[in-house]
């Protein structure tokens, strides 16, 4: 990923996007400092314990944030390249029909689902076929890492009426 | 017992059937998945780790040298045929080999980079080999500050001396620095920033953060590129085998490529990309034929390829002696080693050097089956790049949680899956690079328990970390690799470190 580091001169506005990533640099920050106060009364013994590294990786993320404020405000960062929505929605919610089924529906129909609805995301149309085609695919991936590999994968229904 | 025999011993232990037909499992899964559009060395690594877990420590390490090497064949094959570099450090080759293949040579690029791979590969492992035992020598006399120093080195040069920005190469570190501190504490035993959740105390997964980072992230941001004309795979035409003119331009290139890039692979100096550019200026400069660079020019496929290889050979040089991963890939492999318990560095010379060698032997022995395997099948890896792309990155993506749900089948770990590959993917579009957050997240755990080391040793003297000579050199080098990119970007001249921008491997 190669962009070119185009200055918009004429924009006076700050760069809003990387405003937000200095703020979440800073959440992370205080996150660390909040969690890791609670440790630095346990160790009176040595000058450095479990609360010192995160410490200056907190103060480190603080710095950043502030140098990213900076950078907002002299347009530093590479202008983003338009990304489309809707494809990413599409792969988002198959890794989360697939986290949310995996539990109930075995290893080939979560993972067939998420397979089908990432297709779609990347221009397959035809629902009623890649979803079937990927829950087929991933039985007999099933059944090559669980039964001959040996590796866990879940079962559910499918997987029962092969074992 | 010399290194030649240790060697000789590696050789007899890796040519062992079983142990050959891991390899050859090794080499022919790494380069299927290589040859992937999109998906690097160590996109590969991490998706096949899983595949492993079954195996004892010696098979798995020995399929894993295969995947490794496996990979980097198959990235070559992608950015000739495709125009599509799945690595950064195959860019250098797309830009000659695929001129080569829509000029109907693409055979004679992919036999002069395989080859080219394949001369790098040996007398870059067996570099590796004779070097090992030196280092290893060197390393005992570290104590905690020098490892340390050594760690602080490798962090600034993998996130911010190369690259488009060090305000984004540090602020990916930090990331990674951050998360390595979720869980238990290894010198008290006291949780950190692991809110409770069980899940979180062994601290986050090496393997489930690759792979999100790597192959969720790469195929969101893809997904996100919306339908753009798809690429076009140049067919081979004519004869896959090498011309006599084309034998006498390459070999000189591939000597020259492997000595540019082992040295730089073996240094704490992060990915193969900077000797494959290195390599590229140098053939461009030599060459009787400079007018055909742009148009196709072997020299500048065989030189880089052989470059590509011999740095990744490098690369384990601090990885096996010192325990220290300078790039994402050898940080997994890094996590390939720790799940046997193994820590790589010189106590493993000594205490394990079965394992050790028969490691580097099966290296030697990937890299012939690579050069045997590659070109006879190069039709069957071309037919990959024609599956069309909604079957492709959907197949991508159930190998990639098969990974994760193989290792650990719980809901929370496809959750983190998901969070860190949407992180990964705004990380991509404001293009902050992915590599350094890896490093942070399995280097900085090691870091902070030699610095706490070093300063218990010295009862909170912080000086201590500079009264070693060999500490003090080292802090040097890493503040000089932090300012000097920074001073250079100031005054404008930064496109020389863009162009060496590490994005992956």
């Amino acid at each position: 990923m190669s962009s070119d580091t185009n200055k918009s001169s004429s924009e006076r506005r700050p760069d809003w996007a990387a405003l937000v990533i200095a703020a979440v640099l800073a959440i992370v920050a205080a996150v660390i400092f909040v969690d890791v106060s609670r440790l630095t009364s346990t160790t009176g013994y040595s000058p450095v314990g479990p609360a010192s590294v995160p410490y200056w990786i907190g103060f480190g993320l603080i710095g950043l944030a502030i140098w990213t404020v900076f950078a907002a405000f002299r347009h530093d960062f590479p202008e983003r390249e338009h990304q489309e929505v809707s494809p990413v929605l599409w792969v988002v919610g198959g890794l989360l029909a697939q986290m949310i089924l995996i539990r109930f529906a075995g290893f080939s129909i979560a993972t067939g689902l998420l397979f089908g609805l990432a297709a779609r995301g990347f221009g397959a149309r035809k629902l009623h076929i890649s979803i079937p085609i990927g829950i087929v695919i991933c039985l007999a991936i099933w059944w090559l890492f669980a039964g001959v590999l040996q590796l866990s994968l879940p079962a559910g229904p499918l997987e029962n009426l092969l074992q | 017992m010399s290194t030649f025999e240790f060697l000789l011993q590696g050789l007899a232990s890796a040519a062992e059937p079983m142990n050959l037909l891991y390899a050859l499992i090794g080499v022919t899964l790494g380069t299927m998945v290589g040859v992937l559009p999109g998906i690097g060395p160590a996109t590969t690594v991490a998706l096949l780790l899983p595949v492993t877990y079954q195996l004892d420590a010696t098979g798995s390490l020995i399929m894993f040298a295969g995947i490794y090497y496996g990979g980097m064949y198959g990235g070559s094959t992608t950015s000739i045929l495709l125009n599509t570099p799945g690595e950064s450090a195959s860019i250098v080759t797309a830009l000659e080999g695929n001129k080569m293949a829509r000029a109907g040579r693409g055979g004679p690029a992919l036999a002069t980079a395989a080859i080219g791979s394949f001369v790098a590969g040996l007398i870059a492992t067996l570099a590796l080999a004779f070097i090992a035992p030196y280092i290893v020598k060197l390393a005992l006399v570290f104590g905690p500050r020098e490892y340390f120093a050594l760690m602080v080195l490798a962090f600034v040069t993998v996130s911010s001396a190369f690259g488009n920005s060090t305000l984004r190469g540090l602020t990916s570190l930090f990331i990674g620095l951050a998360l390595s501190l979720v869980g238990i504490d290894q010198l008290t035993g006291q949780n950190r920033l692991s809110f409770g959740v069980p899940d979180l105390l062994d601290g986050i997964e090496v393997t489930t953060m690759a792979v999100a980072m790597f192959a969720i992230g790469e195929t969101l941001f893809i997904a996100a590129q919306g339908a753009q004309a798809p690429d076009k795979v140049e067919a081979i035409k004519g004869s896959v085998w090498m011309t006599a003119k084309d034998w006498a331009r390459s070999w000189k290139a591939w000597l020259r490529g492997t000595v540019i890039g082992f040295p730089i692979g073996a240094m704490p100096a992060g990915g193969a990309e900077i000797g494959t550019f290195l390599s590229y200026a140098t053939e461009k400069k030599l060459s009787k034929h400079p007018e055909e660079f742009g148009n196709g020019a072997i020299e500048g496929v065989a030189g880089p390829e052989a470059a590509n290889n011999a740095s990744a050979a490098g690369t384990l040089v601090p990885l096996l002696t010192l325990g220290l991963p300078t790039s994402a890939t050898a940080a997994i492999m890094l996590a390939g080693f720790q799940q046997y318990g193994l820590q790589p560095g010189p106590l493993l010379f000594a205490t394990n050097p079965q394992l050790v060698w028969g490691l580097i032997a099966s290296l030697l022995i990937a890299n012939l089956m690579l050069l045997v395997l590659n070109l006879p099948l190069v039709g069957l890896w071309v037919k990959l790049l024609t599956i069309p792309k909604p079957w492709l990155y959907a197949g991508i993506l159930v190998f990639a949680t098969l990974g994760t749900i193989g290792a650990n089948p719980s809901v929370f770990e496809l959750g983190m899956l998901l969070v860190f590959g949407l992180i990964a993917y705004v990380m991509r579009v404001f293009d902050y690079p992915i590599a350094p957050v890896i490093v942070g997240l399995i280097l900085g755990p090691l870091a902070e328990q030699q610095l706490r080391r070093a300063l218990s040793i010295s009862q909170g003297d912080f000086t201590v970390l500079f009264t070693s000579p060999i500490a003090a050199v080292l802090l040097f080098i890493a503040a000089v690799a932090l300012i000097l990119p920074l001073v250079l970007r100031m005054r404008g001249r930064g496109d020389v470190l863009t162009q060496m921008a590490a994005s992956e491997d």
